[in-house]
């Protein structure tokens, strides 16, 4: 296990290749198209503050309340804020494998200086999510077929370990 | 801030368990029980203010109404709250202000809930945009997960132990063997609970609040109102129910990320320190005023951060002031005297309603110099 004070990385969801094709569960939150998985967050124009999941409407800083909001790739680094280890199944709509599984969550204080959560997940099999289509009306996206698995994002030490 | 006192004329509880009934039929229980202590009759009262449970379909959503339908229709107003945990202690701040505005002279208060077995659950569909859902559907992010994450960082910053933990576990235990409206009523040993099953790693299964069936009701008067039935009554002096400020910095459920403190500083307070420090400042208290507390033992670990929070000691001091017994019933500041979450398990909107439920009640000597004050409205 990581160190309370450990530093983590974003882990490469790629790395646990297998024959199916890996999906982003949320694409919205977090790409996996490129080079590295990514954590897809938002950033006001005006004060220059993050948000994760993204903002599309409104700054929530309240001396600032902007509406103009981008998309921002958030750091793949941070320290370790604190985790735990789940050792029941959550009810629906968590997709658990059968047998369960335990799995690892962690809070990861982000690079951006923020603090985010974030945990591992068993593929899944028949998972569904949605996307913001470019009108920005929002349409059930099926997800559910034998040649995906949905992956969400997860954190591992970084190389080295170490204490920040 | 002008400062203002409601009277509480009565308590009333059914007792905690897993009945698997209406939520409806607890709550009528609960008021009748209230009423009943109060001395007054349901025509007498002019407002019922309900704490919802949305889990249990249309009357839930309306509790205040189904409350009111269920003891017989009266023509009083009504409200209805849905806060989650904080549903208990809206609906009092509801029934507070319409006293204080001169709206009613009496008011009643109930939160019941009827609870699934195991983990509480999102709401059903396919709840793309709603973070309840999405914590599940992404993380598996339980309660319990949050309530793991917060203790292991308090074992990290404090030096807290598995052993600090399952002391409070015995102590809440301790204390709620005597409340008959408790579910458990059973004394634990610090071995039995370390030997129940992990939980969310470090909380153990005997350290984490039960989801229970159960309600609770309180009849609330003005004090001129009050005066005329009692020479001391039993006020409440504050009620907290803010918001956190911009950026927090604390995981809550159900989000995924805290604000960012990119380009705000975090506030000094926490917010949980600034729940509490409302309700002081309301009152004209401070911390050293208290000589009882209840707040929300959701798991073990988490009472020790409200000690903390409620200014009962500095950061990291909390397991000192366990195992000195300074929150043991007879110790300086016993804390959860009623058993806490601990005997009483989670029931969602009746939490609040059940700390001001139980604790005014459970000592005749702090209802006999009227001095108690609202401590449980500050917590959770």
């Amino acid at each position: 296990l990581i160190d309370a004070r450990g530093r983590g990385t974003l882990a490469s969801p790629l790395e646990e290749s297998a024959v199916k094709t890996r999906i982003s569960a949320m694409a919205e939150w977090f790409d996996i198209d490129g080079e590295r998985p990514r954590l897809i967050g938002s950033r006001c124009r005006r004060c220059r503050t993050y948000f994760f999941p993204r903002e599309s409407f409104a700054c929530r800083n309240p001396r600032c309340q902007a509406s103009e909001l981008e998309d921002v790739p958030l750091s793949t680094t941070g320290t370790l804020w604190s985790f735990t280890d789940n050792h029941y199944a959550p009810p629906a709509p968590y997709v658990s494998p059968d047998p369960f599984q335990p799995y690892a969550i962690a809070a990861v204080e982000l690079a951006t200086r923020r603090w985010s959560s974030s945990g591992r997940w068993p593929p899944a099999s028949r998972s569904s999510a949605r996307r913001r289509d470019e009108d920005g009306s929002r349409r059930r996206r099926a997800l559910l077929d034998d040649q995906h698995e949905y992956v969400v994002w997860k954190w591992r030490p970084a190389a080295g370990g170490g204490r920040s | 801030m002008k400062r203002q006192e409601v009277a509480i004329l009565g308590v009333g509880m059914h007792p905690w368990g897993k009945w698997g009934r209406n939520f409806v039929e607890y709550g009528v229980k609960a008021a009748q029980d209230a009423l009943k202590d109060a001395g007054l009759g349901w025509s007498d009262v002019q407002l019922v203010s309900g704490g919802e449970t949305i889990r249990n379909g249309y009357p839930g959503f309306i509790a205040g109404a189904a409350f009111a339908q269920a003891l017989g229709w009266t023509g009083a107003r009504v409200t209805s709250c849905y806060g989650a945990c904080a549903a208990g202690a809206q609906a009092i701040s509801v029934a507070r202000a319409q006293i204080l505005a001169g709206l009613c002279d009496v008011a009643l208060v109930v939160g019941a809930d009827t609870t699934p077995k195991g983990f509480f659950a999102p709401q059903a569909g396919e709840r793309g945009t709603d973070p309840d859902w999405l914590r599940f559907r992404l993380l598996g992010a339980t309660n319990p997960v949050y309530f793991a994450l917060y203790a292991r960082r308090r074992m990290a910053l404090y030096g807290a132990t598995d052993r600090d933990f399952a002391k409070v576990k015995v102590k809440n235990a301790r204390h709620g063997l005597a409340n008959p409206n408790a579910r458990y009523r059973k004394a634990v040993t610090e071995d039995e609970v370390l030997a129940s099953p992990m939980v969310s790693d470090p909380l153990r299964l005997l350290e984490i609040c039960a989801t229970s069936d159960g309600g609770a009701a309180l009849v609330l008067s003005s004090m001129e109102y009050a005066r005329k039935r009692t020479t001391k009554p039993i006020t409440i002096t504050a009620v907290s129910t803010v918001t956190p400020r911009y950026p927090s910095s604390i995981i809550e459920m159900p989000n995924f990320a805290t604000d960012s403190a990119a380009a705000v500083a975090p506030p000094d307070l926490s917010f949980r320190d600034s729940i509490a420090a409302a309700a002081y400042a309301e009152a004209g208290i401070g911390a050293q005023d208290v000589n009882v507390a209840e707040v929300y033992d959701l798991s073990s670990a988490l009472e020790l951060d409200w000690y903390e929070n409620i200014g009962l000691c500095r950061p990291g001091e909390a397991e000192k002031l366990l195992n000195d017994g300074v929150t043991t019933i007879g110790g300086r500041v016993p804390v959860n005297p009623s058993g806490g979450l601990a005997c009483f398990g989670e029931a969602i909107p009746r939490r609040r309603s059940r700390r001001s439920a139980s604790s005014p009640g459970s000592s005749a000597a702090r209802r006999r110099d009227g001095r108690w004050k609202t401590r449980r409205s500050a917590c959770p």
